[in-house]
């Protein structure tokens, strides 16, 4: 392809020092933080202002030319990585919190603002914004709204697309549209657009205004941390817990390999020889709370834990969150490489689902750590593999394929919360009939006819059989990914 | 992350790089600690992404010189080392690849110049004094790379304080209750030689007695800072000489930048004979605010005036060597002073060493978050325990045309001492 006049036209929007064309500077941005997968792109803009994004994009649907929207690139299923023969669209400066409202309790933001940033902006009006991925000091808005993140309160209050009023969008062929309203009455008119572009992880375009939903400060939290001996006894507390009535802000599980990665990682202080720990967070008004602690207290009471701790204070709180929220990150401390699965099973099968892990490691031979939002039923296995041992990626793969399947199986899903990106696209028909891929096709190709919008995405490559995993990896064999 | 690293080519550092590099995971925590990425957002200007081009260049699939303008922007602040749930120790990666890389990098007349003036210069207190007196310093650069002479004389006062040479011992006042070394330093002695008279009384109103090598040197931080590792050994092979760490209860340090790099002579000896010798050094390294808050600080008596303090975290304190509470501990344990927290304050001020003369324009948008931060507190007095620090944000100060007191940590103890005595 003559990719002349389109970067002649790319120059004429970018100056040089946002134009990034040399080797060294593509190779930063060719992995997020799933590094199985690298691919170079051609390019990496930095656009300054939402028309700079729209011309971009513009530009890509006239010449064809794939492109990927960035945030911090912490995607941990690949859904950032950049296309080969793409353009990476980096929006870490489009970072306006361009409005915030405490009286309509709305903000309004550009994709390249942190998540945490929100929060800390409405910290002075007593609000704050809900979802809280673990990765929350770095990533980006934008690639909450990509992926309909999650976090560990995402429990009590939903997922992301639960917390958006309003989306200004950059459609991959250019169009702007804007979807939604500024007020939560507002939305339930009409088809939920707001609802199909969250979670679409990119295939649509981009979106440049956001506009999120702010909650007020709970006033009160109470953070409990219960020890189990066994992982199924903390799992049939969730059970417990769920069954009575009760909806804590967040629940929890830390198996005994995760506990010592985040031991290592953070000096979390946990209690020591758990096989398994439960947190539990109640949170809200006051008096509420208050009740409802006595209540949940009763219940861990009789689930079996030998240990309880409350936390005392906002530190004693943090550091207990410390620990599980740096839980993915500190594996690194025990093994070089990792697999993390996101994958979803109801609740009521949650001591199965992990007994089946626990069988599954010992047949492989791998170290699986288990650190999960228990309340929700979603599973965060990381796989414990050193990929520089021949062909250890693969099996640690297989063993991957099998715990999604055995989700699926459940009744669960693939992904909770991280998405299908780059990784899981191959467990897509492991979900999802023809039919349902062909429909979801049709609508993408509707929005974007030239497949240009974070292409390879989600969708299994056509010639890719299905749960099969010997041998190269179809984008590999076309040379469009490679790994190591 | 992954590496080809083939470690034997690299000499004793090759594990310690690939450790570092291996044990990355990618995760991006680091962004939010890293303050060339918060003020350029750039992936190759974060920690992973150096550590990133790092890996590359170690597995000779990029060459040093492309991927040098992005390393040599890394302020060595480490403020991403405690940010990492991974581990990763980047403050041995970025050392030891600076150490690696440094010696075979080719660099202009004029910046080879600039270094070497600094290396030869910067560590040697009697020539820093001459070459500053003389008004060498700005002779030199004249119209070679006017820049870069800006930055320099910016920082360099145009009159300095009279030598105050320091004598061999000290003797503690009272009961004595431990024993020191002080490392003297370089820099600080010619810009403030009041910091290690300061010291000596705290330290002797502690009852702490203090002996003062007179065959010391530099420590050799800055040279390991700007990967000149030979200059570095040279610096701390003298230290080693002068000091005997078995005789003293710890070797004291007033400024943060030389006691994060003491505290690394085992790894720059790492696989040389010197090695254990160095760690023994090392072990005994304190700043002088942990030495105090551990001995049990003996507070002043009440000021006679109501003061609000902000105090400013260096770096080399907070995340080199973990030093967060201690100075806080004995600038609150005086009464009638508040101590005030600096908005952002874990991000560094731009100074690092030599830093500010070698990237000016990212140092001085740091320097002005930084002075931005520390007005926003409304405090009556700026405290940091770094020299370099003080310097950048007086520096920063004046150029807004703000006159606020600025102290060493240890020089506001020695006042708070006397203004009750």
């Amino acid at each position: 392809m003559n990719d002349q006049p389109f970067f002649s036209a790319l120059q004429k929007i970018y100056p040089k020092d946002r134009l990034l064309t040399q080797g060294v500077q593509l190779l930063a941005y060719e992995s997020d933080a799933l590094t199985s997968f690298q691919a170079k792109p051609t390019a990496v803009v930095i656009p300054e202002t939402q028309e700079e994004a729209i011309e971009t994009v513009r530009l890509c649907h006239q010449f064809g030319v794939p492109f990927v929207a960035r945030g911090s690139g912490t995607s941990l299923s690949g859904g950032s990585l950049p296309i080969k023969d793409g353009i990476v669209i980096a929006l870490n400066r489009l970072n306006h919190i361009k409005k915030l409202d405490p009286d309509q309790r709305i903000a309004v933001v550009e994709p390249g603002v942190v998540n945490l940033h929100i929060s800390q902006a409405a910290d002075r009006y007593n609000l704050y914004y809900a979802p809280d991925p673990s990765s929350q000091p770095v990533c980006t808005i934008g690639g909450n709204v990509a992926f309909n993140s999650g976090g560990a309160h995402c429990l009590k209050y939903g997922m992301t697309s639960n917390h958006i009023l309003g989306l200004k969008v950059v459609l991959a062929d250019g169009e702007v549209v804007e979807f939604g309203s500024e007020s939560l009455e507002g939305v339930g008119v009409g088809p939920d657009l707001i609802g199909l572009f969250v979670g679409s992880e990119g295939l649509f375009g981009i979106a440049l205004e956001i506009t999120v939903r702010l909650l007020p400060k709970p006033e009160l939290y109470r953070t409990v941390l219960a020890a189990y001996n066994d992982l199924e006894t903390a799992g049939n507390a969730v059970a417990m817990v769920v069954a009575s009535g009760l909806l804590p802000g967040a629940m929890e599980i830390m198996d005994r390999l995760a506990i010592k990665a985040a031991e290592s990682g953070v000096d979390a202080g946990y209690p020591e020889n758990a096989a398994a720990l439960l947190i539990v967070e109640l949170e809200g008004e006051a008096e509420q709370v208050e009740t409802e602690f006595e209540e949940i207290m009763e219940v861990i009471k009789e689930s079996g834990a030998y240990e309880v701790r409350v936390a005392k204070d906002a530190e004693q709180r943090l550091q207990i969150w410390k620990g599980r929220k740096g839980a993915f990150s500190s594996v690194g401390r025990l093994s070089p490489d990792y697999i993390v699965q996101d994958g979803v099973v109801p609740r009521s099968h949650l001591g199965k689902a992990l007994a089946e892990i626990d069988r599954l490691s010992q047949e492989y031979g791998l170290d699986v750590a288990n650190v999960f939002h228990a309340g929700d039923g979603n599973l965060h296995p990381l796989i414990l593999f050193n990929g520089r041992e021949p062909g250890a990626l693969e099996h640690a793969e297989e063993l991957a394929g099998k715990i999604l399947k055995m989700c699926v199986d459940l009744g669960g899903s693939i992904t909770g919360e991280h998405g299908v990106g780059m990784e899981k696209r191959r467990y897509m028909p492991a979900m999802f009939s023809e039919v349902d891929l062909e429909t979801m096709k049709a609508i993408r190709r509707q929005i974007d006819p030239k497949e240009i919008s974070n292409r390879g995405k989600m969708f299994p490559g056509g010639e890719a059989p299905a749960l099969k995993m010997t041998g190269m990896h179809p984008l590999e064999a076309q040379g469009i990914i490679s790994r190591e | 992350m992954q590496h080809r690293i083939d470690i034997n080519k690299y000499g004793p550092r090759g594990q310690t790089m690939a450790e570092a590099i291996q044990s990355c995971v990618h995760c991006g925590f680091c962004l939010a600690a890293c303050p060339t990425y918060k003020v350029l957002g750039e992936e190759m200007d974060s920690p992973r992404g150096r550590i990133y081009l790092m890996k590359e260049v170690l597995e000779e699939k990029l060459s040093i010189e492309e991927a040098q303008p992005y390393l040599d922007r890394c302020l060595g602040c480490i403020g991403c080392v405690p940010t990492c749930p991974s581990g990763v120790r980047y403050d041995e990666l970025i050392v030891s690849y600076r150490a690696f890389s440094e010696p075979q990098r080719r660099r202009s007349l004029t910046d080879s110049m600039a270094r070497r003036m600094i290396a030869e210069t910067l560590p040697y207190p009697s020539r820093f004094r001459k070459a500053v007196a003389s008004g060498k310093v700005g002779k030199l650069f004249k119209g070679a790379m006017p820049e870069k002479m800006g930055a320099m004389l910016g920082l360099i006062p145009t009159d300095l304080p009279v030598d105050k040479p320091l004598p061999p011992f000290y003797p503690a006042k009272g009961k004595r209750r431990a024993k020191v070394a002080l490392l003297s330093g370089c820099v600080q002695t010619v810009l403030d030689p009041d910091i290690n008279w300061a010291t000596l009384r705290v330290l002797s109103e502690n009852g702490v007695e203090i002996v003062i090598p007179q065959a010391q040197g530099c420590c050799g931080s800055i040279m390991m800072h700007i990967g000149e590792e030979e200059r570095a050994k040279k610096l701390a092979r003298q230290n080693l000489q002068a000091f005997r760490p078995n005789e003293v209860d710890a070797i004291i340090t007033n400024a943060a930048g030389c006691g994060s790099g003491m505290k690394e002579y085992g790894l720059l000896f790492k696989g040389l004979p010197e090695e254990s010798e160095a760690e023994q050094f090392a072990h005994k390294v304190q700043d002088i605010t942990v030495f105090l808050d551990k001995l049990g600080f003996k507070p002043p008596a009440a000021l006679p005036e109501p003061l609000t303090v902000a105090y400013q975290d260096a770096c080399h304190l907070l995340h080199a060597q973990g030093i967060r509470n201690p100075p806080r501990n004995l600038l609150a344990s005086i009464p009638n002073l508040t101590l005030l927290e600096v908005g952002d304050g874990g991000l560094c001020c731009g100074s690092a060493g030599t830093y500010n003369i070698e990237q000016p324009e990212i140092a001085h948008q740091l320097g002005q978050r930084k002075v931005q931060h520390i007005l926003n507190t409304g405090a009556q007095a700026v405290v940091s325990g770094n020299i370099g620090c003080l310097t950048q944000i007086q520096t920063h100060l004046t150029e807004r045309g703000i006159s606020l007191p600025l102290f060493h940590t240890v020089k506001l103890l020695d006042w708070a001492y006397r203004q009750t005595n």
